[in-house]
């Protein structure tokens, strides 16, 4: 099989690789450009926790080929901070335990910021079904819609 | 497995035209890398649509709104213009996944991936909504509840290609409404699904009226009678009964672990009813 030459933005930086042709996007961060944060839940579109930004818009990598990214923008949890400091829905999640094994965290992350830029005053319920595609099994998801609303409250305030 | 990014419709359609092995088109992606990454298919050509631009836009026409293969669903959701003037097919198209599959999902791959309980295609069949096919004999327009065959089937001929949608200009005091039974809130496929689209005379009579089922058979239904039974009212009691009887009377369905016949034949009555009252006021308003 041969394989597809691929230009990219990743986080603001050029990027290029090499993937197969039927390789996904989460497979190409993970395996092969070392960006572990975006995680692989069910494979099939269901969890969330591949959630990225591609062109701006939120979707899952694992239905996105690595090659449908060329020429595109692609942002992952791994550009959320700014070196040491994080971004106030990073640190809200710490303030508020709204985590526990931490695999759903990344696609939680992700997802709020995309609704955050869309909305910066979402009500608790924008807020549950905006995640609705974003599954946590440890930790419930009244802190992380806490955690989500406290972090929006602060960014208001800028 | 090739990856081609054809960068018009002509060369795609000559791209599938011409393979010999298994050959799929890439919208959305959200049905097909499913089936991809299972196993399920093997393809040896995944012609990916997103480059072509005439499929990327949606367009005004004719006082309607032409929407292209490769816009996802939410960017449809965005779009002021075809949200006053379809509002049921847009409620319907949102339902579609999360927002991240919102994100990628298009509303031409929901009806080409000709699932029975697809939700945007109740409503763009009630909408009356025609697809603009291109194929190797060149383009033909044809009604959107003629492209499901059967479960996973569509009537779509080698090579050709559904290059976008066409949502009709509508007369004053027209209406739609698109309504789901799911046994929770959100993401979830539909159980029963009804869309209702009609139009009201200057007394607030019905004039025209279009009621298609999902869930409820093999495919989508266009149910004739329960659009008659709108027909010539003011969707009174009677009617509205009426309405329900006909819907309920056309649909044939499986038991399945989401809903037994008995459930969804009797729910197709009762959400066919609940989109046509949300259709009225609607009407009623425009």
């Amino acid at each position: 099989m041969s394989q597809v030459h691929v230009t990219t933005k990743i986080n603001g930086d050029t990027t290029e690789y090499l993937c197969e042709a039927d390789e996904t996007l989460l497979d190409v961060l993970r395996n092969r450009l070392g960006l572990t944060g975006a995680k692989e839940g069910c494979g099939t579109g269901d969890c969330g926790a591949c959630s990225v930004t591609l062109d701006g818009r939120l979707v899952c990598s694992c239905l996105v080929l690595g090659a449908e990214a060329n020429g595109r923008e692609v942002r992952t949890i791994e550009g959320m901070a700014h070196g040491e400091t994080l971004h106030p829905l990073q640190r809200k999640f710490i303030e508020h335990a709204a985590l526990q094994c931490g695999i759903c965290t990344p696609g939680f992350l992700v997802a709020a910021k995309a609704l955050l830029e869309r909305n910066p005053d979402p009500t608790e319920t924008e807020i549950r079904y905006w995640l609705a595609g974003n599954l946590c099994r440890c930790t419930g998801y009244d802190k992380i819609v806490r955690a989500v609303q406290d972090a929006a409250a602060e960014m208001r305030k800028g | 497995m090739r990856y081609e990014t054809p960068g018009t419709i002509d060369s795609a359609v000559a791209l599938l035209a011409q393979e010999k092995g298994r050959a799929y088109l890439l919208a959305g992606g959200t049905d097909l890398l499913v089936r991809l990454r299972g196993g399920y298919i093997e393809p040896d050509l995944v012609v990916d649509v997103k480059r072509i631009d005439s499929m990327r836009k949606i367009t005004a026409e004719g006082g309607g709104f032409r929407i292209g293969a490769a816009v996802p669903a939410a960017e449809l959701g965005e779009h002021p213009g075809v949200k006053k003037l379809w509002p049921g097919v847009v409620e319907a198209v949102e339902l579609i996944g999360s927002k991240q599959v919102q994100g990628r999902a298009t509303m031409v791959g929901n009806l080409c991936n000709a699932s029975p309980a697809a939700d945007s295609v109740p409503a763009m069949v009630a909408a009356g909504a025609i697809a603009s096919i291109v194929g190797p004999q060149g383009r033909r327009n044809v009604p959107v509840e003629e492209i499901s065959a059967s479960p996973g089937k569509t009537t779509l001929a080698k090579g050709e290609i559904v290059e976008s949608i066409l949502l009709a200009a509508r007369p004053p005091h027209s209406g739609d409404a698109y309504l789901r039974f799911i046994p929770r809130t959100e993401m979830d496929i539909a159980v029963v699904g009804a869309g209702v689209s009609i139009t009201l005379d200057d007394k607030g009579v019905c004039k025209a009226a279009r009621v298609a089922l999902g869930a409820v058979a093999e495919r989508v239904l266009l149910v004739g009678p329960a659009a008659d039974a709108l027909i010539g009212s003011k969707l009174d009691e009677a009617a509205l009964n009426k309405l329900a009887a006909a819907a309920s009377a056309a649909c044939r369905p499986i038991d399945d672990k989401r809903g037994t016949k008995e459930f969804r034949i009797k729910v197709a009555g009762v959400l066919a009813r609940r989109a046509a009252l949300i259709a009225l006021e609607r009407a009623r308003k425009s």
